[in-house]
């Protein structure tokens, strides 16, 4: 029986078992822990295991059991395991400054972002708002709204420069990462950004989401006669008086001027 | 039939019809009927005109369409499915509607491939030949933007169906359960979570729990009786039932397993809610149950006067079931319960109909959705009274349209 199936999946069979967990891809701690509040660490926990449901799941099949596939090399995982989490797992070597920083910012990511980061030609703002969230005007932005400091290294390497995504290097990336955080003022001028630096960032807004879902919150009722007052009825607005749609039949129209 | 016989008999035909041809082009003899048109009196294109269909010439401006002012570059932008013209409950795959966040990549099928690791016993490689050997599952559901009517939040802003509701589709997907390649891989007991990573520019990536990736989560290679479309992850997306449409990770490279979240990009910065006291929701995944009548709608109104039409809509739930749609006529004093289409399942878009007999009068009709957990869909007011008057995501709020005596129909919101 194994030995058929061994078969039928060709070379997955014959792959030598690599080691327990894999070289990349983080502990506990690499994870977040100290870094995270305790209670939103027990809420992903929650989250994740279904609230214990995973502790009594049952496998269909035990690992391997197809037998289909390789198992890939070391390189090959840490060549696709770019996502870094809050405890910093998986950041690579190197380091950058604010002032070097400057440089790339000013050459790859002024053009859209503002070279102040206040945001171009309605490209989103990486700057400002900080403390504005319960206010009347809130802004979101990196400094203002991000919780955690790796996701600005992960997301500048994985997505960044918008038109050449995932092609700066390391040192590049932790130089925009100190140099966004010091222009929104969360870090100094002259603070290195590293492997070990960035997670221990503590972002203005860090504990400002509530990760456990509160919904169902809005609770109407199958009602099916007399269920308002006929006279409380009143548009409030209607989208026709709003000339904001583009015209809905013939070609896809662009709302440009002058079509 | 000799090759050259049946040659002989094509010959005539194209003769045949030629004559034809001009036979009615000489007679013109008024309207079909009795008269016939002129493509009853000609011959088509044979089976090799269209190796790949495509809609009639006359559905032209059946087509998704976005709002332009929404985003500063198409690149990151969606498109809208055009529900005033989806009949039942499969979008077609070319109306499907699109969200990019670094533009739509031409995966090659040869060069694609999917990795399973981190914390698992046994880290996986697969090419796309060795993914659909694995056992697979059929399962028809819808996926919805958590930003569907995100316009419509602070008030009636545009007069469409498709640009109000069309970020949502719905279709059978075929594909490998995401528990059958995480047993595979083998889990610990700290495998809590899984983050999804595409191959598009973006690297697009969200945080999973491990128990919904492995209740009812695929991996899907097939839509609707093809390849899974580009627009839609070709050659391969994970499809999370019921859940916002961001996670459903299309374009997918790569399945990850930690003990923590990632807390990535769009379940930080974007797809979170900020309310009005400061602090904000996250990991909102679930779509709450919502539906929209979809005739007579502003790009469908009432062109033939008053008498018989029937109300259609389509309404659903991320949490299951459909239970039942209630109908209003006006402005939601009194309902009416519609009829569901068969099938009503699980995640899924389900059809609904009510005759009308329309006097002619301007009526204010409303369509609304509970579904099997109990849940009723919320009017636009009873959601601001959490939501706040300006939130993005989550807008399942009842839909009025106004229908005036003209049969023209409009957007509106009530008090
Ligand atoms: C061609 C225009 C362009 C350039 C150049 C560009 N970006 Fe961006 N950036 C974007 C767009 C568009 C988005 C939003 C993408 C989306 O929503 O999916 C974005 C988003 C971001 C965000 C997330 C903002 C938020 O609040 O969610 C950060 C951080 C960022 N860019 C950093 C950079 C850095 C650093 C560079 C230079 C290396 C750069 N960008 C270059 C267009 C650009």
């Amino acid at each position: 029986m194994l030995a058929g199936l061994a078969l039928m999946g060709g070379q997955a069979g014959a792959a030598p078992t690599p080691p327990p967990g894999s070289p990349r891809g983080g502990n506990a701690a690499q994870h977040g822990a100290g870094i995270v509040s305790k209670t939103d660490l027990q809420v992903w926990r929650a989250e994740g295991d279904g609230n214990g449901r995973l502790g009594r799941y049952k496998p269909a099949r035990r690992p391997g059991y197809y037998g289909i596939g390789t198992v890939p090399s070391a390189a090959q995982i840490a060549g696709w395991t770019i996502a870094v989490p809050p405890g910093g797992a998986d950041l690579p070597s190197g380091s950058g400054t604010a002032a070097a920083g400057a440089a790339v910012y000013a050459s790859d990511c002024a053009m859209c972002h503002g070279a102040f980061g206040e945001g171009a030609h309605d490209y989103p703002a990486l700057a400002g708002g900080v403390g504005s969230l319960g206010g009347s005007s809130p802004e979101r932005t990196v400094g203002s709204y991000w919780p955690y400091a790796t996701t600005v290294w992960d997301y500048i390497n994985r997505a960044m420069p918008f038109y050449a995504p995932h092609t700066l290097k390391p040192d590049q990336v932790y130089a925009l990462t100190a140099y966004i955080l010091n222009m929104n003022g969360v870090t100094r001028s002259d603070w290195v950004a590293d492997a070990a630096s960035v997670p221990l960032v503590r972002m203005p807004n860090r504990d400002g989401f509530d990760w456990s879902d509160p919904r169902p919150v809005t609770h109407n009722t199958a009602c099916m006669e007399a269920c308002v007052r006929p006279s409380s009825i009143r548009i409030t607005s209607s989208a026709v008086t709003m000339h904001l749609t583009p015209r809905m039949t013939g070609p896809v129209d662009h709302m440009k001027s002058g079509q | 039939m000799t090759k050259r016989n049946r040659r002989d008999v094509f010959r005539l035909g194209a003769a045949a019809g030629a004559t034809v041809i001009a036979g009615s082009v000489r007679g013109a003899r008024g309207a079909a009927p009795p008269a016939d048109n002129a493509w009853s009196n000609s011959l088509g294109h044979g089976v090799d005109g269209k190796p790949y269909g495509s809609p009639s010439p006359f559905e032209k401006s059946v087509v998704r369409r976005y709002v332009p002012w929404l985003s500063p570059t198409r690149d990151a932008d969606a498109s809208m499915t055009p529900l005033q013209d989806q009949p039942g409950i499969i979008t077609s795959n070319g109306l499907f509607f699109e969200r990019y966040h670094a533009g739509l990549p031409q995966v090659d099928p040869k060069a694609f491939r999917l990795m399973i690791s981190g914390r698992v016993k046994r880290p996986l490689l697969l090419t796309l030949d060795q993914l659909m050997r694995y056992p697979s599952v059929s399962r028809i559901h819808f996926i919805e933007c958590p930003a569907n009517g995100a316009t419509e939040w602070p008030a009636a802003q545009l007069n469409s169906l498709q640009l109000t509701h069309g970020m949502i589709g719905c279709a059978e997907w075929t594909g490998v359960l995401l528990s059958t390649l995480l047993d595979e891989a083998g889990l610990y007991s700290d495998s809590r979570w899984v983050c999804a990573t595409g191959s598009d520019g973006a690297h697009m990536n969200r945080s999973l729990p491990m128990m919904k990736c492995l209740d009812d989560c695929m991996i899907a290679w097939g839509q609707n009786g093809e390849a899974v479309r580009p627009e839609q992850g070709y050659p391969a997306r994970l499809v999370v039932p019921g859940w916002q449409g961001n996670v459903n990770v299309k374009w997918l490279r790569q399945i990850e397993v930690g003990p923590e979240p990632w807390m990535t990009r769009e379940e930080t910065s974007e797809y979170s809610e900020l309310l009005a006291d400061g602090t904000s929701l996250g990991f909102t995944w679930v779509m709450d149950a919502k539906s929209v009548i979809t005739f007579p709608c502003p790009e469908r109104p009432l062109t033939q006067g008053p008498g018989f039409y029937e109300i259609r809509g389509l309404a659903w739930s991320g949490r299951g079931k459909v239970r039942h749609v209630d109908v209003s006529l006006d402005g939601g004093v009194n309902f009416q319960r519609a009829r569901l289409d068969h099938p009503i399942l699980d995640k899924c878009l389900t059809r609904f109909t009510l005759p009308w007999w329309w006097d002619g009068k301007d009526a204010l009709i409303q369509s609304r959705v509970t579904d099997e957990t109990g849940y009723v869909q919320p009017t636009i007011v009873q959601k601001h009274r959490f939501w706040g008057a300006d939130p993005v995501y989550g807008n399942n709020a009842i839909q009025t349209w106004q229908v005036l005596a003209s049969g023209a129909v409009n957007n509106v919101q009530l008090s």
